[in-house]
């Protein structure tokens, strides 16, 4: 008896599995209302103690010495402000949006400056072009390094002083890609592709996302070092609704 | 209950787990699918299909079965044997993010890979070798979904002259090749400690004093691919977007005075002898603000403090 029990739940698993897969997949497809003013804000706060970040000795590359040697350098895996705002914290959506028009975001611009990623975290939408700029005196190898063997690829191009920007897009959805420097190894940024609307915190761990259609989304917040978390929002017309996160100290 | 719970359970992580397989690394019954896979060098067409043997024969004891790298040899490998999987190759004619061509890896195989232990294949038949170049890449979905990159244009070589020769050096310190070539080529520049590959495993910079051959080639035209295309999976970056063709011929002519001699270089060595030619000061750049220690930025006395904010 206890065999049959076994297949036949086994067998519904299964089936339900498959009817929550196909309503997903449908789901992408239906095209949702031009934008009507809607959206969502919030802050990101962290709980706990701010994690120490190590100082970053760049004494290797003078010239981006000199542009810190006011302000310490340190590691950037959590940039908290003094009440707590997360910043660098991606938030988009997970479910729910259905691949209408996104707001039309400036192009994104990833700039090597002193040596370090401004800013820290790109947030993309799928097939967004954006562009990557030197501003150092120095010479930089632009090495954005997908996951291996995944949809995205890495590229790695030399940008020397004064190079004109390069402008590249991502096709594919990635949260998220790390992005290096070999020449300066601690260097570290990251690109965040997510398909539709997003926001990044600020220092403060203030975001917002804009023009979002009225209807009921899953947001998604997702931070380098204290990983994911997820709210569901339900946004009308004219007004944001509010969605605040906060992530726990590790 | 318990059992049904596992049932579940045990259901979830075998969707799961085939989920997984099925986006990054196919499984030997996936591949299989694939091995109607081709490849077209010049007028030869390669069968994946044809290769299973050759394959399993010559290939598999460090690339391994399902070509991820992992055969029985590797572990005593450096540099590892290429994951095949991944669809990342670093001898290409192509732009730095795309697909080699079907001849690049026709070319790997047939030359082999300098300072690793990959050897040349040159025995095995052009149609054999055609026929593991398909193989290689049923290994991967990538080849089905996406087309090989276009291959970078190379103008015919100028003549080798001394002011050429100087530009070259000119460049290499611009570019700053040295940071982790060295100033001298010696493969210890600055940057050289610290580098890795995709696979987050140490890696060597290019030492020009010890090789007559590249990684990828033994010619003056492979020596500019390498360096116009960059070697993806390694850090070695690609420089097309800031070197001109011509400029490209003059950092070739420059390398190749770094090199022992061989009958590749025999004009370049004597020009480079006639010249005098000493190794770059990085130091002595009028670049930056303060030009002065390679370690520490010490202001110079007469500098102005507002001249250090720039």
């Amino acid at each position: 008896m206890q065999a049959v029990n076994r297949y036949k739940l086994s067998a519904i698993f299964t089936a339900s599995l498959l009817v929550i897969l196909t309503i997903h997949f449908a789901q992408r497809n239906v095209h949702a209302a031009p934008p009507s003013g809607g959206g969502v804000a919030g802050t990101i706060k962290i709980d706990g103690t701010v994690p120490h970040q190590k100082p970053i000795d760049m004494s290797k590359e003078p010239s981006c010495a000199a542009v810190h040697k006011d302000h310490p350098v340190t590691t950037e895996g959590v940039v908290a402000g003094a009440d707590g705002g997360l910043a660098n914290v991606v938030v988009y959506i997970s479910e729910g949006w259905s691949g209408g028009e996104t707001a039309s975001n400036p192009q994104p611009v990833f700039d090597q400056k002193g040596c370090q990623y401004q800013p820290h975290v790109l947030a993309v939408d799928t097939n967004q072009h954006f562009k990557v700029t030197n501003s150092d005196q120095t010479s930089h190898n632009i090495h954005p390094m997908p996951k291996p063997g995944g949809p995205n690829h890495e590229w790695n191009k030399s940008q020397p002083p004064g190079a004109q920007p390069i402008d590249a897009t991502w096709a594919n959805e990635e949260v998220a890609i790390h992005v290096k420097c070999n020449i300066h190894p601690w260097m570290s940024g990251y690109m965040v592709v997510v398909k539709g609307p997003y926001g990044v915190s600020d220092e403060k761990g203030s975001y917002k996302i804009d023009n979002l259609p009225p209807g009921n989304y899953t947001l998604t917040a997702w931070q380098e070092t204290l990983g994911t978390q997820t709210q569901k929002v339900t946004v009308a017309a004219g007004k944001p609704a509010a969605a605040n996160f906060t992530f726990k100290a590790k | 209950m318990r059992t049904l719970r596992f049932n579940l359970i045990a259901c979830a992580v075998a969707g799961l787990a085939l989920a997984g397989a099925s986006s990054a690394q196919m499984t030997k019954y996936q591949q299989n699918e694939n091995l109607g896979m081709e490849a077209h060098i010049g007028k030869l067409t390669g069968h994946a299909k044809d290769a299973a043997l050759n394959y399993r024969r010559y290939c598999a004891g460090c690339h391994g079965d399902l070509g991820d790298g992992e055969g029985e040899n590797a572990a005593w490998l450096d540099p590892k044997p290429r994951n095949f999987t991944l669809a990342t190759f670093k001898c290409r004619s192509t732009v730095s993010g795309t697909l080699p061509t079907d001849e690049d890896i026709y070319n790997t195989v047939g030359r082999g890979v300098q300072s690793s232990n990959m050897p040349s294949w040159n025995p095995l038949s052009d149609q054999a070798r055609a026929d593991l170049v398909a193989y290689v890449k049923h290994f991967s979905e990538r080849w089905k979904t996406e087309k090989s990159g276009t291959p970078i244009e190379i103008a015919a070589a100028p003549a080798i002259t001394a002011e050429r020769i100087q530009a070259g050096q000119a460049l290499f310190q611009k570019l700053e090749c040295w940071k982790c070539h060295g100033v001298e080529g010696r493969a210890n520049g600055p940057s050289s400690d610290t580098l890795t590959d995709d696979q987050n495993r140490p890696i060597k910079p290019f030492n020009f004093h010890d090789q007559t051959k590249f990684k990828c080639g033994t010619e003056d035209r492979d020596l500019y691919r390498i360096f116009m295309t960059g070697l993806d999976g390694t850090p070695m970056p690609s420089f097309a977007d800031n070197v001109k063709p011509e400029e490209a011929w003059d950092l070739v002519f420059y390398l190749r005075t770094l090199q022992p001699l061989s009958h590749g270089n025999i004009k370049e060595k004597e020009i480079a002898k006639q010249l005098g030619l000493k190794p770059i000061n990085p130091n002595a750049t009028p670049a930056p603000a303060p030009a002065a220690a390679p370690a520490t930025p010490a202001p110079a006395p007469e500098t102005k403090p507002d001249d250090q904010n720039k």
